[in-house]
């Protein structure tokens, strides 16, 4: 296999020169020599020779050029790259060998976009017949959506020898792709690019569609119109789809935010200012975390959340504990000292951080199982915001199963549904009083480690969250814990689909109007609790 | 105890309250020497240090603190020492002006450096001229004002956004054809999409190629914006993003577009308020090819802007701490102000407003700025691509020096007037009726 794609590539690069003649007389080395110029326009010279004289060397230098990896020594002109995988070794980019004392001061080549887009083109060009399904794959892609004609000659040589069904669609796509565009391409060829892209139905092939050649038939144009009216209603189909799932996603992180809030307002009946600020030690938590990580552990980078995660339960609710003990335990049955007083511990708390981490924000990376994104019958789901979702609904079924099955739990109900009684019953309130806050304030603190992952990690991030996680619990029912998930999804998803209707201004203004006014009709939210304990 | 509704609108009340009190009650400090009050010359620095703005704003606290030092060890200036009166306006818009007028009457202070957002620009106008002082304003803005009392010393949109546009049209910057506006709900991107709009419609854009689109401060959730300018780059036609997304919504933006896997190959995004600070807290190797237009760049490679950095660098005792372009402006304006103090022989608020139209000082990416007539300043203008360790790489800039227009050319009504107050004494003269006052 490998071998007659290496017998393919051969007959390629043969083909290249003799199409790109008058380049490919101009030799590596002299190719190379542009790039030691430190001109746009010679790096894009450069890129083109090399691209067309088929040598082997050809790939890892425009790699390497792509990912700043391509050097220059100013002061001997020489050209170096350096592998993708070690950070050490620098290669000579004449012959490829291994440089064992590369001199200092090497600068990066440097690039823009556009050649940065053309560097990409011509690597997907040499990759076609890469042994490696995932460089085929790009390098399909890649053609796919730079319509470059001179890729056309190494795709057909390329639909020839290819095994993998599924890459073989992708190449058939991205020959459509250039047909489309093509002048020269007959009415048949156009015809058959229109129904291969109708079959792949995204915006990618929308906008291959939209760019069918101005000189083609007219049967062609009415055809690729048709198609295109055809994608769009399946895609506007999907856009409700899509709206659901945006919307459960801020859905759950309006519940993650709030899940804290409901113990500490909802359960206790602690208007506590400071849960913001729990928030935001969780995410400070998981920024240490990772610096320690980066510092110590860098291949186990991936591990940094789930440690991170007891770590900040354990943090905040510690923090909450003290809070507990040192000023709210004092203010129980007084809500407006309360307010004030725990709005002066938010302060307190994000001067300390300012003053610790300074202001601007911290970076937290994200994991490689949080990044990019997957697609799910063209619906482009990231990875981060399911596991966000994932990880919010686990948090709140062990909250239920932990107020419901743990002796801590039914304590929390027996002190907040009646407390003389509870407390005659031999329980220790004051310490339910404190564990309840530190629960609460943990829950917060793991909040802040997955909210660390999609907004940023700066002393004001709590700030953005307090009134939305009040709204939250307040519109779901003080002290009912499934209100507070209904509410919080159901918020998401009201917002998510006024977005794109009203902009996401107006979007906002028009759920809060909404609230007030459901409010008005029921001051006591969504699911109400009843009986003698809510008067108590 | 059962909390309704109306006790969490009354927590928007009690927090304002507190927090104007909190503030003005504390946070006041004044660094400086312990010298006899008459000898020294006070300069007043009016950045938030907590609050929403703090982020971007304490940094040039800190770098006027650092020129203040130098200028000191350099001798002062008349013979007199500087010093730094460092007040808190916390992110409060009326906060602003009350603090403006404290460093005035109080502390008698010869100039301010101060503000970011353009409100509160805007909230401590009338202060500034009642009682006859000196603004320095740093940060790039939207244009349409030019006052007696106020030096701009950041970019108008001809210096940043314009040329943005400009460089993203050409062969270079991809030849771009559809343009996404998207910016924070205030004045700065409002005013700047407007004269953005009307200048792409000049260029003969066509209505359905733009769209314009505005989120709340502080917005978190991109989900649906960022799919969306993904379905409008799918016309087939290059598109690009010019975005004017101000604060805290820029890193939850970009992670946004890194996680959907928009590349800068694909869909462009210019964004005009992230600068090397911003981009601090995000990771940028998926963000490499995303622009910034700006006056000033670390990355710039010149003498004096090396030596700026090592001082900084020094200064706050963080080898990694990262300069950006308002602390650039700063370092322009203070020089200025420094030598049309010399020039009048006097720090007196009005003759230094008629020194320093003239007035140059070395920038530091290799050229000399000049205060105009019209209290704007002449700086280069230059694109950068973000680089995976943060950083940018200027890929294209102006040949020499753009003036500042305080009016844009390309909005009616403003396109007639012009600021000049060297010859004709006037922040909006119209030359249509000859007469100063629009």
């Amino acid at each position: 296999m490998i071998q007659v794609r290496a017998f393919c590539a051969a007959v390629i690069s043969l083909f290249a020169v003799l199409m790109f003649a008058p380049a490919a007389q101009a030799d590596f080395a002299s190719s190379l020599a542009r790039f030691a110029q430190d001109e746009f326009s010679e790096t894009a010279l450069a890129i083109d020779e090399i691209a067309a004289s088929g040598d082997s060397r050809a790939q890892q230098v425009l790699e390497a050029l792509g990912s700043a990896r391509l050097f220059v020594d100013p002061a001997s002109k020489k050209v170096y790259w350096r592998a993708a995988t070690s950070a050490r070794t620098i290669h000579d980019a004449a012959n490829g060998e291994p440089v064992v004392d590369p001199p200092a001061g090497l600068q990066v080549v440097r690039i823009n976009n556009r050649l940065r887009g053309a560097t990409l083109n011509a690597i997907g060009a040499l990759t076609l017949m890469a042994p490696d399904p995932a460089r085929r794959r790009a390098a399909a892609e890649s053609i796919f959506k730079s319509r470059d004609a001179s890729a056309l000659a190494p795709l057909e040589a390329a639909i020839k020898v290819e095994k993998d069904p599924s890459i073989a669609t992708l190449f058939a796509q991205a020959r459509a792709v250039l047909m489309l565009a093509a002048p020269q391409a007959t009415k048949d060829q156009q015809l058959e690019a229109i129904s291969i892209l109708r079959m792949r139905a995204d915006i990618g092939a929308i906008a291959a569609l939209r760019s069918t050649n101005a000189s083609a038939d007219a049967d062609v144009k009415a055809l690729a119109a048709d198609a295109v009216t055809a994608i769009e209603a399946r895609l506007k189909l999907m856009s409700h789809v899509q709206n659901v799932w945006y919307g459960l996603s801020l859905g759950s992180v309006l519940l993650l935010a709030a899940i804290g809030l409901a113990i500490t307002f909802g359960v206790m009946g602690v208007i506590n200012m400071a849960h913001g600020e729990m928030v935001m030690l969780g995410a400070y938590t998981t920024f240490v975390v990772q610096e320690v990580f980066r510092a110590y552990a860098p291949d186990w980078f991936d591990w940094s959340l789930p440690v991170a995660l007891p770590l900040a339960f354990l943090f905040t609710g510690l923090v909450g504990i003290a809070i507990e003990r040192g000023v709210i335990r004092f203010l129980y049955g007084r809500p407006l000292e309360t307010l004030l007083a725990t709005w002066g511990v938010s302060l307190i708390l994000q001067q300390a951080v300012r003053t610790i981490f300074g202001p601007s924000n911290r970076e937290v990376g994200a994991p490689s199982y949080m990044s990019g994104a997957f697609d799910l019958f063209g619906l482009s789901v990231t990875w981060g915001r399911m596991w966000i979702i994932v990880f919010t609904l686990f948090v709140f079924v062990s909250l239920l199963l932990a107020l419901k099955h743990t002796s801590l739990g039914l304590h929390m109900r027996a002190v907040t549904q009646n407390r003389r009684m509870a407390s005659a019953m031999g329980i220790r309130t004051p310490w339910v009083d404190a564990m309840t806050f530190g629960l609460g304030s943990g829950l917060a603190g793991i909040a802040g480690v997955a909210l660390s992952q999609i907004d940023n990690v700066s002393p004001n991030l709590g700030q953005s969250y307090i009134i939305d996680s009040f709204m939250v619990v307040v519109f779901g029912g003080v002290g009912n814990l499934w209100g507070t998930l209904v509410s919080a999804f159901a918020l998401g998803v009201a917002n998510k689909f006024l977005e794109p209707v009203a902009g996401a201004v107006l979007a906002k203004i028009f759920i809060l109007v909404l609230l007030i006014l459901f409010i008005q009709k029921r001051p006591r939210g969504l699911f109400a609790l009843k009986g003698r304990a809510v008067e108590a | 105890m059962m909390p309704n509704w109306g006790v969490c609108m009354s927590i928007n009340f009690v927090r304002r309250g507190v927090l104007a009190g909190m503030a003005s009650a504390a946070m006041m400090l004044t660094v400086g020497a312990p010298a006899i009050a008459q000898e020294t010359i006070k300069v007043g620095i009016l950045h938030s240090l907590s609050g929403t703005m703090a982020i971007s704003e304490t940094t040039l606290k800190d770098v006027m603190l650092m020129l203040i030092e130098e200028q000191n060890k350099k001798g002062g200036v008349l013979g007199r020492k500087l010093e730094a009166v460092v007040v808190d306006p916390a992110s409060n818009w009326p906060l602003f002006a009350e603090k403006a007028r404290e460093l005035i009457t109080q502390h008698k202070v010869a100039a301010v450096f101060g503000c970011w957002t353009s409100v509160s620009r805007k909230s401590v106008l009338p202060v500034f001229k009642e009682l006859n002082n000196i603004l320095f304003y740093p940060v790039q803005y939207e244009g349409e004002e030019s006052e007696r009392n106020v030096f701009y010393t950041g970019a108008a949109p001809n210096q940043q956004a314009i040329p943005a546009v400009d460089y993203l049209m050409s062969k270079d910057g991809g030849d771009v054809k559809r343009w996404v506006l998207a910016g924070t709900d205030y004045v700065y991107p409002r005013t700047t999409n407007r004269i953005l709009e009307a200048y792409l419609k000049a260029k003969g854009v066509a209505s359905e190629d733009i769209m314009i689109n505005y989120t709340p401060f502080g917005h978190s959730d991109w989900q649906t914006i960022v799919s969306n300018v993904k379905k409008f780059g799918s016309a087939g036609k290059k598109t690009a993003v010019v975005s004017t997304i101000n604060g805290d919504a820029n890193v939850p933006f970009y992670k946004e577009l890194a996680n959907q896997g928009v590349k800068a190959t694909d869909i462009p995004v210019v964004a005009f308020s992230v600068g090397e600070e911003e981009l601090a807290g995000v990771d940028t190797s998926n963000l490499v090819g995303h622009l910034a237009a700006w006056n000033y760049f670390q990355s710039v490679k010149n003498p004096a802007n090396a030596e700026f950095i090592a001082k900084w660098q020094a200064f706050t005792k963080n080898p990694k701490r990262v300069t950006n372009d308002p602390m650039e402006a700063h370092v322009v304006g203070f020089n200025m102000w420094i030598k049309a103090i010399e020039k009048a022989g006097t720090t007196d608020p009005d003759k230094v407003i008629s020194a320093l139209p003239g007035i140059e000082a070395p920038n530091l990416t290799g050229g000399m700025s000049k205060m105009l007539p019209n209290h704007h300043i002449t700086k280069p203008v230059m694109i950068g691509e973000i680089r995976a360790d943060g950083q940018f790489d200027v890929v294209w800039q102006t040949k020499g020096l753009v003036a500042g227009d305080a009016w844009s050319d390309f909005l009616e009504g403003s396109k007639d007037l012009e600021a000049d107050w060297v010859g004709k004494k006037c922040g909006n003269f119209n030359t249509k009726t000859n007469k100063c006052g629009s």
